[in-house]
This record gives C-alpha cells, structure tokens and sequence, in this order.
C-alpha cells in the first residue's frame, strides 16, 4: 500500500464505475444481429426499443430515485399522441422535430406532475401515479373529437427520415430509427446516472431522511429527474406513433404502466441495460406466447415475475452482473 | 477561554408539546466558538426532542433559534446545514448501497451546489472527491472507503455519521449519542477523534457513558423532563448534588 495507491484510488475506482464495459459495445454490436439473421422479425425489433427507451425513462425515477409508478404510460401516451395530433390535424409529420415536440409536451406535463410527484411516499405516491395515468385515459377518451376515441387517431402519416429514408414496409428504416434513438437516450440517461446528480438521486433512493440533514433541497432533484423521464417516455411514445403511423388509446392504458414496470423488474432495475433486456425478454415471450396461446400468454409473464422476484431480486441482468463484477 | 469566544448557536426559551406531554421546557442554551459541549440527562430528558428542534427536523410551539447570530427559528432544515448546522443521528441514518467515498462526495457536492449538474461526471469533480477522500482518511476509514457502506463494521457506520456531518463544514456540529451501540473500548476511539475535530467547530454531543462525558466534555447541560436542571463546567457537575440525585434515580422533577 503505497501512498500514491491511496490517494489515487478513490478516482480511479469512481472513474471505473462510468467506464463503457466491454459488455456494452459487444451488446450493441448484437442490436445489429436482427438485420441479419431475422429480417423478418424487424417490426418487433422496433417494438422492443421503443418499449426499451420507456422502460430506461421508468428506470431513472423508479430505480435511481425511488418513486414507483404505475402510471408512467400518461407520458408514452402525450408523446404518441403529440405527434399523431401535428400529423392527422396540423399536417406536421417531419420525424425528428416531432419527436423533439413529443417530448416537450410530455416533459412539460411532467415538469406539473412533479409538484404533486415529490409530495407523497409510499402507497400514496403509487396511488398518485396511477390516478395520473387514469385520468389520461379517460380524458383521451372523452376528446373523441380529438383523438378518436376508442376507433384511434387516424390519418396519421409519417414523412421520410432527413428527407431520404422512407419508412419501408419490413421496417428497416423503423429499427434503425428506433435504435438510434434509443442508443442516444441511453447516454443520456448514461451520463444523468454517472453524474453528481446521478449520485444524488441514489442518495433519495437510498435515504431519503438523511437528504436534508447534509443540506440537500431533494425535492428539487427529484422533480428535475421526474420531468426528464416524463420527456423520455413521450419520445418513446413518439416513435411508437412514427413506426406504426396510428395512435390509438392503449398507448395511455393501465396495462402499459404495468408491463413497462414488469419489464424492468425483469431485466433489474437502478442499471439502465436491465429495462432492456426485460424490454426484450418481456415482447419476444409475447411473441412466442402468444402465438402458442393467445388469451391466456400472461399466465407465462406472472410466473415469469414471480420467478425472477423470489430467486433474482435484483433482477435478470442484476443476477448474472453478480458473477461479473465478483471478478472485477 | 470559552467566555471570549462569540456564541455560535443560541437557543431561546425553546418549548415544545407532543399533546398534553412537554417535551421540552424553556431550553436556553449558548453554545461558543469551538466548544465542546455534552447534553446528558436520563432516558425521556427531552435530549433528541431538543435536536430536533434545534435542526429543524421539529418545529418548536414557541422560542427561537440563532445560528451565527443570524434567526434560524423559520428555516426548513437543508437550508440550515448549508448555514452551517449539522448533526449526526443515534440510528445510524446512512446510504447503504453507496460507499463511503460516495456518500461523502455526495454531501461536498450538495455543499458547493454541484449535486444538480447531470452533464458531468461525477469522476471528474476531482475538488469533491479529493475533500471527501480527505475527510474519510481523518476518520480512519480510507481503507473501507470504496466498499458498501451495508458491509462495514458497526463501528465505522458510526464515523461514517460524523464523516458526513463533517463534510457540510459546520460551524456547529450536534452528536446525537455518536458511541451509542459500539463497545466501551471502540468508543474511547471514537472519542477522540471526535475530539480531534477542527478547533473552530462548536460541538454539542448527548452521552450516558459519564466518564467519556467527564474525559471530553468541557461544559455540561443537564436536561431533566425536558428543562435544563444545570449547565456547569465539568468540575462543578461532577459534584453537583442535584445531578447526582438524578442519575441514582430519584427525580428532580419529583
């Protein structure tokens, strides 16, 4: 133990935890793996980043700073509907800027939210949460005039990518698409997690007692965090409404609060990667299942998750990350 | 010498009631520049109640609190630590999944106001972790510092309480019981490092151990059923008749 081991070793060891790991690159070198070996199975492909990105916006509240939601689908649903609206009503179908809008819009309702967010603990934060997302259910469903109800928002057209790509009929357009952006809000969400701010939210999570006796104005962090994941989830919305070119009331149902919560205690949560790989585990399963058993697929998704919570409590990715990082 | 030195933290006629229960009676305390200060009294006394108060953690019925001179009574608790007021807890309330460097970073950034910045890598603000590092190795817990703090002897927990009190820099540091659960031997240790702490730090500290009180302490306040029965140089207390009563049983509440 020398002394400069010493005084160097606090960096070096918190500069390894934000360090890409070779995991990393190989894992996204295998997100090209689908255009080659199941270019048939891109529409889903797209399907589980676009689920991935909302599960990653749910992991920075639910698995960094603690508040559990079950109504985080008010944000996927503004978004989807955001771009749906400056389509079919305004004409708008330009991607990239739509999908900053789509974000805006559902950032700025959650920048609202937040005040009523940082207020309640516990079951009462739960309550809270799924109350929001009740009420934009319903409040889509009342503006048939608007949204189309129950029929969905219809006339929906998205233009071509930078004026060059089109979105093709096997969805290579759509993959890429949704893969780069999830990709860009991954190191979003990459660099707010290795952050001060990162290590502040952990602190919430960790203690939430102790955050104002070291002088520290939490509420504040967790309203910032809050608004950022309520943009995340309305560009995930977004790219939903762009890939599928239809918008209808399920992107703002109960049941997608629920799965994007399933899907990240699957994968393991407080990781980023583990609302991916739950993202993935939780669609291909439905794909498989569903056309095995097409009612009954979520008797599979319960055990499933009852598995997973019981023997792997920090989850998929949570349980095998253990063996790596006991190496490390 | 403490009479020369300015009052850091002033309590005036604190009083607090949980219902028909007072917890707290008239406490008027002064605490000077680098004073250190043990707050005893049985088990009820008020003791906790009174840090509370004083943190902001309650809100007094009635009375006031100076901080520095300055009227602290309104403030919500942060915004007093970063005026310069900390305190350790009697449960050990700490981050268990972080380790110790983190934690401690965590506080100097709250302190210099860079805990929000969510563009930058926390590996790069080298000031905080230079300070943090610097902290824990005062604290003898430089070895443990990039373990989880869940996995570190019960006995580092109770520095890691004081590291992170510490790291807001205060004027005045309040000790709820920081031995509280560590064997006799430990304590003495933890003592002195307490003791060790910055001269400019006014320290308050609750203890039951009277002979770590006696070794530390310069001055002691003795709160009795939420009233201060004395405040006396440790000499005067060691011989007060009253306090003695106290703490053989019979209550001087009656």
């Amino acid at each position: 133990m020398t002394t400069l081991n010493r005084t160097t070793a606090p960096h070096t060891w918190l500069a390894r935890q934000s360090r890409w790991s070779w995991f990393e690159v190989a894992f996204w070198m295998a997100t090209l793996l689908p255009f080659f070996l199941f270019p048939t199975y891109l529409t889903l492909a797209s399907q589980i980043a676009i689920a991935a990105l909302f599960a990653i916006s749910v992991d920075l509240i639910l698995g960094y700073a603690g508040i559990v939601t079950l109504g985080h689908a008010l944000f996927f649903g503004l978004g989807a509907y955001s771009v749906g609206l400056l389509s079919a009503r305004l004409g708008w179908g330009e991607p990239i800027s739509s999908l900053a809008f789509a974000g805006l819009v559902a950032g700025l309702v959650g920048f609202v939210a937040s005040y009523l967010i940082v207020r309640v603990q516990h079951l009462a934060l739960i309550m809270v949460t799924l109350g929001l997302g009740f009420l934009g259910y319903e409040l889509a469903n009342a503006m048939t005039w608007l949204t189309g109800g129950t029929d969905g928002l219809r006339g929906v057209s998205t233009w071509q990518i930078f004026g060059t790509f089109r979105f093709d009929l096997w969805g290579y357009t759509a993959y890429t698409y949704s893969l780069v952006v999830l990709f860009l809000g991954l190191l979003v969400s990459r660099t707010i997690v290795n952050s001060s701010f990162g290590l502040a939210l952990r602190g919430i999570r960790e203690n939430v007692k102790r955050m104002p006796a070291i002088g520290s104005d939490h509420s504040w962090h967790l309203r910032k965090i809050y608004t950022i994941s309520a943009a995340l989830a309305g560009i995930a919305g977004g790219l939903l409404t762009q890939t599928t070119n239809t918008v209808g009331l399920d992107v703002l149902s109960f049941q997608r609060s629920a799965d994007v919560v399933v899907m990240l205690i699957l994968g393991g949560t407080g990781r980023l990667y583990g609302a991916i790989v739950g993202a993935i585990i939780f669609l291909v399963a439905r794909d498989q299942l569903a056309g095995v058993n097409p009612q009954y697929w979520y008797f599979w998704i319960g055990l499933l998750l009852m598995l997973v919570v019981l023997f792997m409590p920090k989850g998929i990715l949570g349980f095998f990350a253990r063996f790596v990082e006991r190496r490390g | 010498m403490g009479q020369t030195q300015p009052i850091m933290l002033k309590t005036n006629a604190l009083r607090k009631s949980f219902g028909a229960l007072q917890v707290s009676r008239d406490v008027s305390l002064a605490l000077p520049r680098g004073c250190r200060y043990a707050l005893i009294g049985p088990n009820g006394a008020g003791k906790t109640t009174l840090i509370n108060l004083i943190t902001g953690q309650l809100k007094p019925d009635s009375g006031t609190i100076e901080l520095d001179g300055e009227d602290i009574t309104a403030t919500p608790a942060a915004a007093r630590v970063r005026k310069g007021l900390a305190r350790t807890f009697q449960i050990n309330t700490l981050f268990p999944e972080l380790t110790p460097i983190e934690a401690v970073t965590l506080v100097v950034s709250e302190r210099e106001a860079v805990a929000g910045q969510f563009w930058r890598r926390l590996s790069t603000q080298t000031e905080a972790i230079d300070e943090a590092f610097e902290i824990l190795t005062r604290l003898r817990l430089a070895d443990v510092a990039t373990r989880p703090t869940r996995t570190l002897a019960y006995g580092q927990q109770r520095l890691l309480e004081i590291a992170l009190a510490l790291a807001t820099r205060p004027k005045v540091l309040l000790l709820d019981e920081p031995a509280a659960g560590v064997p006799k031997d430990e304590s003495a240790m933890l003592f002195s490092v307490i003791a060790g702490l910055p001269e400019d730090i006014s320290v308050l500290f609750i203890e039951h151990d009277m002979n770590i009180v006696f070794r530390f302490a310069t001055r002691i306040i003795v709160l009795v059923s939420g009233g201060v029965l004395v405040e006396d140089t440790t000499a005067n207390i060691r011989t007060d008749a009253r306090v003695r009563d106290v703490y053989l049983g019979h209550g001087a509440h009656g």
